[in-house]
């Protein structure tokens, strides 16, 4: 195989990226025997790769037909005969999956509302800091917490909240009883979005930071010049600078709205709080995994994942006719 | 810039700032020193609620308990060695599939893309992937956690827009002077790339040094845990089922301090490496966000 078999010749066409992923471009098109024989060893590179995204991403996006099949433990992983939707009739009928879809949303829209401004809020403070060592510094600190396993964080969590820590020292001092915070439902939501911003905010200001370089001096002397004070530069120089970043990330995290950190649910929750706490890839863990319900499990796991397209859809079409800025 | 700055409005709010962003380390670090201070303490000032900031009777026996506890640094070896192996696979794996979608001339491309990207859109789910993991026998061994984990596409899109804005010159000659593509990949490619190399090393062996639900589903013998797991089932025993309905609070009090003193040993080498690393992560994350 000669050399210039491997690197193509120079009449390579860079061809345009394609959206549509199937039409053939203006330009012409190399045959499959030409491609294969000129850059087999580009293919065979490709191969171990493939292999992986086949088996454990593709297997098991078409094993959730067991979601609509019987499945036997021991049998097929795709299950071994069709009940058509007895397995979605189950859970639309069951009073506990509403109540952990509720939980989902709850949860979902309060890490939204409190854990997405947040970033946006410190990256501003953070960008007002001039001496460059101390917001280094502060930047290092408060991304620190998003390099902690999410078991830590738990740990860390039940050490705040037991009856002999921190939270409920203060409570003493005030003259409050101790709160089992993790015992009571009513607080589940408050520790869960708390703890969340705690781990999330400081990380979440890196992308904002990095496109509030890139807004131009000239932009903030020009609002000067037309008499714009601080607030007003912010409204009408900063904030729109870095609006492409807000709504791109916005879009993502409507897009894992539904998949709330169900491992640190996991970890703090228990039968006391399943109320507030229990949400739906909880639940189906417990269904799937501990009770082997698996063909129920698997169909809400499918209903859950429906969701989140047409939520992440939804989102990037409405940023794009609304805003102009969208993922696709 | 600087002239404008001073007018008195600017003085005062840089004053605001000044308190929100200490107040933003205080509630930072807070829990790290409080862990601290329990982790070194007398089980009966913990439970009496008298630690806060500082240690009272100060004592490293429960250091020693759990240090000698054989059980913990086999798991901490587990962790080690699955961290080790799995970031190794995947960065093979994920380089490989990454040069070769850098390729603009190379045919199906734009399907190969799709395939990884696809799967970012989309995803099995847990219950599927918990049956496959099963049927295909990977139970209770390493290989159920590094191999369902071998390629993330956030780090293979990263990788792949490093590799398309290397110069293409430097392969060119390399093809012409003989070398073929593995040779070019291996010689020319790589020594280029250290940098996006160290970075997506250091994303690789974070998430699986973290990681800990894969090996709570699939390793059910003891002597196979990560240490996340034995962290973990210390800190369950306070809230799951297994304690239920004991009065409100009792294991969780008794357990304070090995909690802390277990909380301390997992997360030191994390705060021992990160100064140093930090800067790599962040670079990372530009890259991909310039891409994606």
């Amino acid at each position: 195989m000669s050399a210039t078999d491997t690197v193509p010749p120079d009449t390579r066409e860079p061809r345009r990226a394609r959206r549509d992923g199937g039409k053939p471009p203006a330009a012409p098109r190399t045959t499959w025997r030409r491609a294969l024989r000129r850059d087999w060893q580009l293919y065979t590179l490709a191969l171990l790769p493939l292999a992986f995204f086949l088996i454990f991403r593709y297997v098991p996006m078409i094993g959730n037909v067991i979601a609509f099949r019987k499945f036997e433990p021991g049998g097929s992983i795709f299950g071994e005969e069709w009940v058509g939707l007895r397995y979605v009739r189950m859970f639309l009928d069951d009073p506990t999956f509403w109540t952990v879809f509720t939980n989902t949303l709850v949860l979902g829209g309060l890490t939204l509302l409190f854990c997405f401004p947040l970033p946006i809020v410190l990256a501003l403070l953070l960008n007002e800091i001039r001496t460059r060592k101390l917001k280094r510094f502060l930047q290092s600190v408060s991304y620190l917490p998003h390099f902690l396993s999410i078991v830590i964080v738990a740990g860390i969590v039940m050490q705040m909240t037991a009856v002999d820590g921190p939270i409920n020292q203060l409570l003493k001092v005030v003259g409050e009883e101790p709160v089992p915070f993790l015992q009571k439902p009513e607080w589940f939501r408050t520790i869960y979005v708390t703890s969340e911003m705690w781990q999330t905010v400081g990380w979440g200001t890196i992308l904002y930071l990095a496109a509030l370089t890139t807004i131009d001096d000239q932009l903030y002397e020009a609002a000067r010049i037309d008499g714009a004070g601080r607030w007003r530069q912010i409204w009408h120089v900063t904030l729109p600078g870095i609006r492409p970043t807000i709504v791109t990330l916005m879009i993502l995290n409507i897009g894992t709205f539904m998949a709330v950190g169900f491992e640190k649910v996991l970890l703090l929750y228990n039968p006391l709080t399943y109320p507030t706490a229990d949400v739906i890839t909880t639940y189906l863990y417990r269904m799937g995994v501990e009770s082997s319900s698996l063909s129920y499990a698997a169909a809400i796991g499918l209903f859950e994942a429906l969701i989140g397209i047409v939520l992440i859809t939804s989102a990037n079409v409405i940023s794009r006719r609304t805003v102009g800025t969208s993922l696709w | 810039m600087v002239k404008l700055d001073d007018s008195p409005g600017y003085r005062v709010f840089r004053w605001i700032n000044a308190v929100i962003l200490t107040g933003v380390v205080v509630v930072t670090l807070y829990p790290f020193v409080n862990i601290i201070a329990r982790s070194f303490s007398e089980e009966r000032y913990i439970v009496t609620g008298q630690v806060n900031l500082i240690p009272r009777g100060f004592n490293l026996s429960t250091y020693e308990v759990l240090m000698s506890d054989p059980m913990f640094w086999t798991n901490y070896r587990n962790t080690v060695v699955y961290t080790v192996v799995a970031t190794a696979i995947a960065m093979v794996m994920t380089t490989c599939y990454a040069y070769v979608l850098s390729k603009r001339h190379l045919k199906g491309r734009t399907v190969l893309i799709w395939i990884a990207v696809f799967t970012m859109i989309f995803s099995g789910g847990l219950i599927p992937n918990y049956v496959l993991i099963n049927s295909l026998g990977l139970t209770n061994s390493i290989w159920a956690i590094v191999l369902p984990n071998a390629i993330s596409v956030f780090n293979l899109l990263v990788m792949k827009a490093f590799f398309e804005n290397l110069p293409t010159e430097l392969e060119e000659a390399a093809a012409i002077d003989g070398l073929g593509t593995y040779g070019i990949l291996w010689r020319i490619v790589l020594p280029l790339s250290k940098a996006v190399i160290a970075t997506m090393v250091l994303f690789y062996a974070v998430s699986f040094w973290n990681s800990w639900f894969t090996a709570f589903l699939y390793l059910h013998e003891q002597r196979l845990f990560p240490v996340t797991i034995y962290l973990r089932n210390l800190i369950a025993g306070a809230t799951t089922s297994d304690s239920y309905g004991l009065a409100a609070g009792d294991v969780t009090q008794a357990a304070s301090n090995i909690q802390s003193v277990a909380i301390m040993l997992t997360v030191l080498p994390i705060l021992a490496v990160y100064p140093f690393v930090q800067r790599y992560f962040v670079s990372g994350v530009m890259l991909g966000a310039v891409k994606g």
